[in-house]
């Protein structure tokens, strides 16, 4: 299957949730990346989606998971510590939207 | 491996120090852990799960085995190889679970992910949903790893926590935090301390430490 | 869990977001007790047989009243998730575990 986004391209996590998203309890996009914008450091490849795992469903279709980097200021504020120091979380593709310059 | 003085040169000795868990039989009548309400729900759940042949007899006292062979030093041993063997660190970045296999490691169907500490960029690791770890590379983690004072500070204030275990960095060295939100484990590749030249691979991963290869220290010499 | 699956559950705490948790990183270890290694070894071997995942597992523990997530110990959440995933399959009725629990206490084992 192929990916959406490239290494470097800046992407959205997606502040609402995507449309598959909706209503599940479990999520693993962490509250503190909605909406905050970064860039693809890595594209992991498919897995089966963790939101159907979770009720027992097969996780399909899987969805590409990429390692996205966020400047640590950006996503705290007064963050304690200097500007080139950064964060790296695993987002699925159906939470990332293309970020605009 | 649980031996609460996790020092670098326990690494390699830390199987048999676990005498006295339950192999599925009664644990010695003393062990005030076996009184607990929370020991017998745990044993009653062995035993229905047993019955209903979901678990094998012995299954879980050959698990628990299993996981007791697991300490730090395996992925020790995988550090000082790549500190040692160009080649290997290359297969390792590449394709960890092959390099492990090469040791003669199997993740067991982990999803390893090696990040490099060099002179620009020390890396640290956290699951802030949960507690997710390279258990079949380290073993069980650290309490420390699974408390919420780290898993909700590690991301916005790594320096002061790395503080608090014993490791500065200057700012002109990125922090990269990883958070383990979803199917990949990560292992900290840490810097080969200097002043190792010619060390044998035996005598570098006792350097190694657990921490090192989360990211909350930094190996020395 | 909040009854609102969109609400952000108690484990989301990436940045201590309900202001609790931001104390010292409590250093000490404890040397896992025999009935810790024995959920973690059920809990594998059922990951191994796909009888519960790692995601249900993890649901099973978000879906515990805040209180509880906080209160309890890391396998004490374990446990009650991998009973809950046990229920709700039908591998475990329920009131069984409480009457085998009662079962073994009035055999003064």
């Amino acid at each position: 299957m192929s990916a959406r986004f490239r290494p470097g391209d800046a992407v959205r996590v997606t502040a609402e949730r995507p449309a598959i998203s909706v209503g599940r309890p479990h999520i693993r996009t962490p509250h503190y990346v909605r909406g905050q914008r970064g860039t693809v450091a890595e594209v992991m490849g498919p897995f089966r989606n963790p939101e159907g795992l979770a009720a027992g469903e097969d996780g399909l279709p899987k969805q590409v998971l990429y390692r996205v980097r966020f400047p640590q200021p950006q996503l705290w504020r007064g963050y304690a510590g200097p500007a080139g120091d950064t964060l790296e979380v695993e987002i699925y593709e159906h939470w990332l939207e293309p970020a605009h310059a | 491996m649980h031996d609460p003085h996790d020092h670098a040169h326990d690494q390699g000795h830390d199987h048999g120090h676990d005498h006295g868990h339950s192999h599925g039989h009664a644990p010695p009548p003393d062990d005030p852990s076996f009184r607990s309400e929370q020991a017998l729900a745990a044993r009653a759940l062995r035993l229905l799960l047993e019955e209903a042949g979901v678990l094998a007899p012995g299954e879980v006292a050959r698990q628990i085995d299993r996981m007791d062979a697991i300490t730090p030093a395996l992925g020790a041993a995988v550090v000082a190889r790549a500190w040692t063997d160009p080649g290997f660190k290359a297969r390792l970045m590449a394709t960890p679970a092959a390099a492990c296999a090469e040791m003669g490691i199997d993740l067991q169907g982990t999803v390893l992910h090696v990040v490099e500490n060099t002179a620009s960029v020390h890396n640290m690791i956290v699951c802030t949903l949960c507690s997710c770890y390279p258990k079949t590379l380290l073993g069980i983690p650290p309490d420390w790893y699974k408390s919420f004072a780290y898993r909700s500070r590690a991301v916005i204030e790594p320096r002061s926590v790395l503080a608090e275990f014993g490791v500065t960095l200057p700012d002109g060295i990125e922090v990269r935090v990883h958070d383990s939100t979803a199917d990949l484990r990560y292992l900290v590749l840490p810097a080969r301390p200097a002043g190792t030249e010619g060390w044998s691979e035996e005598r570098l991963a006792a350097l190694v430490t657990r921490d090192s290869m989360i990211g909350t220290a930094v190996p020395a010499a | 869990m909040t009854t609102n699956p969109e609400q952000r559950g108690l484990h989301d705490m990436g940045g201590d977001p309900d202001h609790r948790w931001s104390g010292p990183v409590p250093r000490g270890e404890h040397v896992l007790a025999p009935w810790e290694k024995e959920v973690d070894a059920i809990r594998t071997i059922l990951g191994r047989k796909g009888l519960q995942t790692a995601d249900e597992l993890r649901l099973g523990i978000e879906r515990l009243p805040g209180e509880d997530y906080a209160r309890l110990s890391y396998y004490e959440r374990w446990f009650r998730s991998i009973v809950y995933t046990m229920e709700l399959k039908g591998i475990l009725r329920p009131g069984q575990l409480a009457a085998k629990l009662a079962e073994l206490k009035a055999r003064g084992a």
